[in-house]
């Protein structure tokens, strides 16, 4: 015995003890959902090592070879695995590039979001009062007019205030915002309430009696306590906003297809759909979909193993 | 033959971590008319024991061996379309939380007709002058406005009249009461189970109540059994196991009431909690709770920690207990040395 | 009930106001009336003149008050592109969306209530368990990638032929995997007149058949949601003492599960319900552009894609007002299930 496992078990070995773990080892649908996630992020991370050309790089692409099928159909080409596109793009190349953006709106957007979301949780719950009547009551508002409505309209409105130009040389950091700013209200509510449970119980009270000041108590006392809602709801944020972009891309609110994420390249490829090329949209149609059903899946097994109370509504 | 029998009744509930054993080797009997006290600590199996008389325990959980014969039927073996037919109509239960045990989207009349309904075939108008008089009877303050009226618009006390109420809408056999005033206002507790045993009384209607309050299974049982980790401890008339219980933790349960304490002293309590149903002791489960185990030669009884302990008769009591069973020897030993040397 | 609705008046006047003033901010910001009505040739002198006589310098309070007053009589001025009153525009869209959201929403009450309870009462069924998975991928699959797949299968076709075409079990097969094509995915088709601008697709075979596919995209984002929200809400519900008590009562397991559980089990239903009628006019955008639908939803892009301010000020008044009216609608069906709401409009 070392002198580091006989005091206090370590984080690692409280890791390897804990029910999560258990759990997730008997789980099999978790442990694939898992694989699948993180070859998909690591495949996106490294995309620009991985893909066989730049889809960003005009000099690479070669018009004449535009609408080539996927490697299984006849007709293809061996250099285009998974075919071209309209524009003669790689398919393979402008897949991976576009998970990789799409999987970076959609953290972005949902750290936003956890940010915004925490912080009016934590104070309409702790604060209660005005603070708390108005934040909900905007937060209420905003869900009744939908979260994807919230998203389209302001998304409309800064296109049309920027210009499609700036909109598009913009695109990535505006996304962020825009579904980070429409989608606060879920983590808002769901922290909300639990504050409100937490608040309530002896621990907050000694920490008050204590004379510890408010902004101590609430980040020291009480958010470690909504860590695990907050937890369980991010995994279906990150794949609703996912979505949120590519909805947007589709509509012609998000991604340019000069930089495409999974979104508009779905909207690229509807177009030749009727002429048969539906590689060009199902394939990354197929790469998304698996995407957001891994996240959803995890997200799934989470809910199940933390069972915490969520909000509901 | 008695009203109720149950016999070597045993109830698992299937985990995923494996199986648990909820109840092992429970028996009593219950005459016509007659009430019976189920006690102990919460978690040794009391609510379950009252469950499985009606075959109604929740998914996980089954009921693995045994019988409980009711008026000649086999109870646990009937179809659910024959049980329901005793379940409200002739053994019926009042549970332990009125503010969760009528449905709060249905009016108390909907709820108390549907019953009615569900056994025999009345007119509208019939079932209702009946749930009248039973709400009637429960002392409830303008019953005919308590029909319309929905859960939420009525108090705790009143909710668990009116489960008395619907508990006795069709002159059942015998009433299955799992802690009906524990949830209830300590002021009101009194008046709820002297209204119970009123009624029990007037139309003589056995009762089975459930509850870890010792003073009031000696008001109002005759009989009574001590359960302890899934297991029938210790049984017999109410009156003898309170003035004289013989099992170490019935003497601890009693022990432990307030009124047994000596003023300016601390109370006195059994020490330990309840073992858990998963990982119960070898041996006798209470042997590590109990002051006992060491005989009277200073040497710890080997018994306590290896063999489960039968049933001896002690009295008209039944105790489950390797030192009374021991002193129960001894005494027959001694009478009968006693006897050879003055004969 | 007359509080209660007093209330909820009050609260859907509140949420208008909201909305009034986020949309007349974008009219005040974006929209030129000006340039609009007399174009670029126009000296400056003469528009600044046209400017104080339509009172565009008036303080903003002023003009938000015109604008209130104006849009309470559903007067929200003209549309750029179409140069007709905006009210006239939306309302030729109109029923097109209306009876796109009708029809998805019929598909969803009527497959979510008995696929939900009935996965509830058997969990462990291979059904259940189908049901289970199929509506976790029904949830990762966003709507118009739904509606693409369903223009692949049932508009275009598919010929599979991984299975010999020479034998005849083979072709058998292919014919099973592969889809015929040929259901309408392209606009209306020939709607039939009912009144006014009114022109329903309910009316004959031939309309019906232009609403399955649209209907059905719409359906898929929210047929998962619900089905899962009602199977764990009855499984609670089922758990709960009251439930239990009525076994003990006696009651036949089919009162039990439709009358006792599900209407417990609709009370958070109906809420969430509410929540996603929204949502569910936000995806009305996304499958009228994918099937080119000609409701108010492709009229909102088209708006956004021409600067036609107007119409997107008007669009965003006329939705928020359903919305208003279906979330009004479902607190009162809600207060009618739920005994426990009082005058007060809170549950006790």
């Amino acid at each position: 015995m070392n002198a580091s496992s006989s005091a206090l078990p370590s984080r690692w070995e409280r890791l390897r003890d804990s029910y999560l773990l258990y759990s997730f080892k008997r789980d099999i649908v978790a442990q694939i959902s898992l694989v699948v996630f993180i070859g998909l992020v690591a495949v996106a991370v490294l995309a620009p090592w991985l893909s066989p050309m730049n889809p960003y790089d005009l000099a690479q692409i070669d018009i004449l070879s535009s609408e080539l099928p996927p490697f299984w159909i006849d007709g293809s080409d061996a250099q285009y695995l998974l075919g071209t596109d309209a524009q003669g793009r790689d398919m393979l190349s402008t897949i991976l590039y576009g998970a990789r953006v799409s999987l970076m709106i959609g953290f972005g957007a949902v750290a936003l979001q956890a940010l915004i979301g925490v912080c009016f949780g934590l104070l309409a719950g702790y604060l209660g009062g005005r603070i708390d009547a108005f934040l909900m009551r905007l937060a209420d508002i905003q869900l009744s007019f939908s979260t994807l409505m919230v998203a389209i309209i302001v998304g409309a409105l800064v296109k049309a205030i920027f210009g499609g130009e700036t909109f598009s040389a913009y695109a990535v950091p505006l996304l962020i915002l825009i579904i980070g700013l429409a989608e606060w209200p879920q983590y808002a509510r769901t922290v909300r309430a639990s504050v409100l449970a937490e608040k309530n119980k002896e621990y907050v009270d000694a920490a008050r009696v204590m004379g510890l000041r408010s902004k101590r108590i609430m980040f020291r006392h009480i958010l470690p306590n909504t860590l695990s809602p907050i937890f369980v709801i991010s995994t279906v944020q990150i794949a609703n906003a996912i979505i949120s972009e590519a909805a947007l891309s589709f509509l012609g609110l998000g991604m340019p297809e000069t930089h495409p994420s999974l979104g508009s390249l779905i909207k690229a490829g509807f177009d030749y759909i009727q002429s048969g090329s539906w590689w060009i949209t199902l394939i990354p149609g197929a790469v998304l979909i698996v995407l957001v059903l891994s996240i959803n899946l995890l997200g799934d097994w989470l809910r199940d193993v933390m069972n915490p109370r969520l909000y509901k509504g | 033959m008695a009203l109720l029998e149950v016999n070597h009744l045993d109830v698992r509930f299937a985990l995923r971590l494996g199986e648990v054993h909820a109840l092992r080797d429970v028996n009593f009997t219950l005459e016509r008319g007659e009430r019976l006290g189920i006690v102990g600590e919460s978690g040794a199996g009391k609510s379950v024991a009252a469950f499985s008389l009606l075959n109604l325990i929740a998914k996980p959980g089954f009921i693995a061996g045994g019988e409980v014969r009711f008026d000649g039927q086999q109870l646990n073996s009937m179809s659910e379309r024959a049980l329901r037919k005793v379940r409200g109509n002739r053994i019926s239960m009042i549970f332990q939380d009125p503010m969760m045990t009528l449905n709060p989207v249905l009016s108390i009349g909907e709820q108390m007709l549907e019953c009615l309904k569900a056994h025999r075939r009345i007119s509208s108008k019939e079932a209702r002058a009946i749930a009248l008089d039973k709400l009637y009877q429960v002392q409830i303050p303008s019953p005919e406005t308590r029909l319309d009226q929905y859960p939420h618009e009525l108090s705790g006390g009143m909710r668990q009249r009116i489960i008395i109420a619907i508990a006795l809408l069709l002159d059942p056999d015998i009433i299955i009461a799992d802690e009906p005033t524990t949830a209830l206002d300590v002021t009101i507790q009194a008046e709820i189970m002297a209204l119970l045993l009123e009624l029990c009384e007037k139309h003589n209607v056995g009762l089975i109540l459930i509850t870890h309050d010792l003073g009031v299974v000696s008001q109002v049982t005759q009989r009574m059994l001590v359960m302890y980790a899934g297991r029938v401890i210790e049984q017999g008339p109410t009156r003898e196991i309170i003035n004289d219980p013989q099992h170490p933790y019935t003497q601890g349960l009693i022990n432990a009431l307030p009124q047994m304490a000596t003023p300016g002293e601390k109370l006195n309590q059994i020490r330990g909690s309840m073992p858990s149903l998963s990982n119960l002791p070898s041996g006798c489960a209470f042997h590590p709770r109990c002051d006992f185990i060491n005989r009277a030669d200073g040497q710890p009884r080997p018994a306590c920690t290896q063999q489960v302990p039968g049933f001896v008769e002690s009295g008209n009591c039944q105790v489950a207990c390797h030192m009374v069973a021991e002193l129960i020897d001894k005494e027959a030993t001694d009478e009968a040395r006693l006897k050879e040397t003055n004969p | 009930m007359i509080a209660f609705l007093v209330k909820r008046l009050f609260h859907a006047l509140l949420v208008m106001f909201v909305i009034s003033i986020i949309a007349f901010a974008i009219q005040d910001n974006l929209g030129d009336p000006i340039q609009q009505m007399v174009g670029q040739s126009v000296p400056e002198s003469e528009r600044a003149e046209l400017r104080e006589e339509l009172g565009l310098n008036d303080p903003f309070l002023v003009q938000y008050a015109r604008f209130a007053i104006n849009a309470a009589q559903f007067d929200f001025g003209y549309s750029y592109v179409f140069n007709q009153p905006t009210t006239e525009v939306i309302a030729r869209h109109l029923p097109a969306t209306l009876e796109l959201v009708a029809a998805a929403t019929f598909l969803i009450i009527t497959l979510s209530v008995p696929i939900g309870v009935y996965s509830a009462i058997k969990p462990r069924a291979w059904l259940s368990r189908f049901f289970m998975g199929i509506s976790i991928v029904g949830i990762s699959i966003p709507v118009f990638l739904t509606a693409i797949m369903l223009i692949q299968l049932f508009a275009i076709g598919v010929s599979w032929t991984p299975f010999p075409v020479d034998t005849a079990w083979g072709s058998w097969l292919n014919d099973l995997i592969s889809t015929e094509g040929g259901m309408p995915a392209y606009g209306r088709g020939n709607p039939v007149p009912v009144f006014g601008t009114w022109e329903t697709n309910f009316a004959s075979l031939e309309g019906l058949t232009y609403l399955v596919l649209p209907a059905v995209s719409l359906a898929s984002i929210m047929l998962p949601l619900f089905i899962r929200l009602i199977r764990a809400e009855m499984l609670e519900v089922m758990q709960s003492d009251y439930v239990k008590f009525a076994r003990a009562k006696g009651i036949s397991m089919r009162r039990i599960y439709f009358l006792h559980a599900l209407k417990n089990t609709m009370l958070p239903v109906i809420t969430v319900g509410g929540v996603q009628i929204g949502t569910l006019v936000a995806y009305t955008i996304l499958t009228e552009t994918v099937f080119q639908w000609p409701g108010m939803g492709l009229m909102f892009l088209d708006a956004i894609e021409r600067s036609d301010i107007p119409l997107i000020v008007t669009y965003l008044m006329i939705v928020g007002l359903i919305f208003v009216i279906t979330n009004t609608i479902v607190d009162l069906i809600y207060g009618l299930v739920n005994p426990t709401v009082k005058l007060t409009g809170k549950p006790a």
